[in-house]
């Protein structure tokens, strides 16, 4: 069998190497202007862009109630099983809602199942992405710290509405 | 001797014996900023302004840190490598003259710690002691990476010391001497050795290159080699004793970067400039700044090539010691000779 050596003949220049290091050299040393590119993370935060799926929230209606119906979809769809949901009744027109809604974040894995499956969109990814704390405790988010007034999560509603065609099938 | 010349040795002493562990911790900021910079990144920043307090904040976490000594490890040779390693690198300062003599009690007073006739056998001698450090540490470890680190050490420092010397040797002939203060006023009187070309000229860019060697810096640390061997000779040191072996290496650093604007850029000397003040103080201290931007400069050059070449192969690295730079640097010599004999160069 014929063996094509594949390597690059080097002219004169090149195997003295001096001319290459200088050539290297004025590579790196140009390089030391150039803008830099790392980000100052506490002080220069991340803008997350609209698609990004960070923790997720409960939608609170501008009067303060949530739009969940605690139907239990997202608490069966959750892969983690992070979701947990007890129900009440309500005198509201929907006539139920969720009493005791919690996400461990523990759990959690972000992957946005209970964002695609809710009939209500009453559950959103938001763009927080700083999940870190120190006691597990503090990982588990109820209620209280999962309602978000609708307002804060509008851009996201109408992305999912887009991204999922939810209305328009 | 005077009371004031001793007090004055003394000062002298002292500062300049300090200079070298503040170079040292300025220059290992120095080689995170440059690489930072030459990588798009800011570098350290967060520990004082622009991060100038870095290195005491890395000299603490050295302090703290857990003391190993790794099992079946030799452990005198084991504690006494980093300490072998870290002391000839600083004791070479002690030849070199930093600026121009006063006058202290109407007698000339050097800038040298040690102004001694054989400065130049000194420096050869204290570089050749600094493989020690390396290559004991590298066979106390009890570990195959840091024998191996170590051995490769000790072949590079044998075969590039050679050339090495022979181009100091050239700019002992040149010059007439082995005093390091009288090399750099005599390349004052005349021109630089740097540009006595063409043997001055080869000279430099032999010895240049044979520092990158004997102070195992990129692109010739083989000893470390981190790809290959962990982390060569200091795999198995921790703390304290990893933190000399790092201090050698930088004062070595700066010995060679002083010793190469001594001999070769004419130390504080300026064309002529410097030396025409009438004051001594005066021209003592420019000539102390000439001399530290000098310095800075090959300095900041290590550091430059550092992050700009890769590691040369062990093979590569021994046939560019012995079969190029050896041979040049001879025929360099004997070219020197034969000038100097036929009286082109005087």
């Amino acid at each position: 069998m014929k063996v094509r050596r594949m390597e690059k003949r080097l002219s004169l220049m090149e195997k003295l190497a001096i001319p290459e290091i200088l050539k290297g050299l004025s590579i790196t040393f140009r390089n030391m202007f150039r803008p830099k590119v790392t980000r100052q993370y506490p002080e220069e935060r991340y803008e997350a862009p609209i698609a990004l799926k960070g923790q997720p929230l409960l939608v609170e209606n501008e009067d303060g109630t949530p739009r969940c119906v605690a139907c239990s979809m997202c608490e069966v769809v959750c892969p983690a099983m992070a979701i947990t949901i007890k129900a009440e009744e309500t005198e509201r027109y929907i006539e139920r809602e969720p009493e005791e809604f919690s996400i461990d974040m523990l759990r959690c894995i972000l992957c946005g199942l209970c964002e695609e499956v809710c009939p209500k969109e009453a559950i959103i990814m938001s763009d927080r992405y700083e999940l870190a704390n120190f006691t597990r405790e503090s990982l588990v988010f109820h209620k209280d710290r999962l309602m978000t007034p609708i307002k804060e999560l509008e851009g996201r509603i109408r992305f999912t509405k887009e991204k999922f065609d939810k209305w328009h099938r | 001797m005077t009371t004031a010349f001793l007090i004055a040795t003394i000062i002298k002493v002292l500062v300049l014996f300090h200079m070298v562990p503040i170079m040292v911790s300025l220059l290992t900021l120095a080689e995170r900023k440059v690489s930072a910079w030459i990588q798009f990144r800011y570098g350290p920043n967060r520990v004082g302004p622009w991060g100038l307090f870095q290195p005491i904040a890395d000299g603490l976490k050295f302090f703290f840190k857990e003391e190993l000594v790794p099992e079946g490890a030799n452990p005198f040779l084991f504690r006494i490598a980093p300490a072998l390693a870290a002391g000839p690198a600083m004791m070479t300062v002690a030849v070199i003259p930093f600026t121009f003599p006063i006058l202290i009690d109407g007698q000339p007073f050097s800038m040298a710690i040690a102004d001694i006739n054989i400065g130049v056998l000194f420096f050869i001698a204290m570089s050749g002691l600094g493989v020690y450090g390396i290559l004991l540490g590298g066979w106390g470890s009890n570990n195959k990476w840091s024998l191996l680190g170590g051995l490769r050490a000790s072949a590079q420092m044998i075969s590039y010391e050679l050339s090495m010397m022979m181009s100091v040797i050239t700019v002992v002939m040149l010059t007439g001497t082995m005093n390091l203060g009288e090399i750099f006023s005599f390349q004052g009187e005349h021109t630089w050795i740097l540009f006595f070309f063409p043997v001055g000229t080869i000279a430099f860019v032999i010895f240049l290159i044979a520092a990158f060697a004997e102070t195992n810096r990129l692109p010739f640390d083989l000893a470390e080699c981190e790809t290959e061997l962990v982390g060569g000779f200091h795999t198995e040191y921790s703390s304290m004793k990893f933190a000399l072996f790092f201090m050698g290496e930088y004062s070595a650093m700066f010995t060679m970067s002083c010793l190469l604007a001594t001999f070769f850029l004419g130390g504080p000397t300026f064309f002529g400039l410097i030396e025409s003040i009438d004051s001594l103080w005066l021209r003592a201290l420019i000539g102390f700044l000439v001399f530290a931007a000098k310095v800075g400069l090959f300095l900041f050059f290590y550091i430059w090539v550092r992050w700009t070449l890769p590691r040369f192969r062990w093979d590569q690295l021994m046939h560019l010691g012995w079969k190029i730079l050896l041979p040049i640097s001879i025929l360099n010599l004997m070219a020197t000779g034969i000038l100097i004999a036929t009286g082109v160069l005087s």
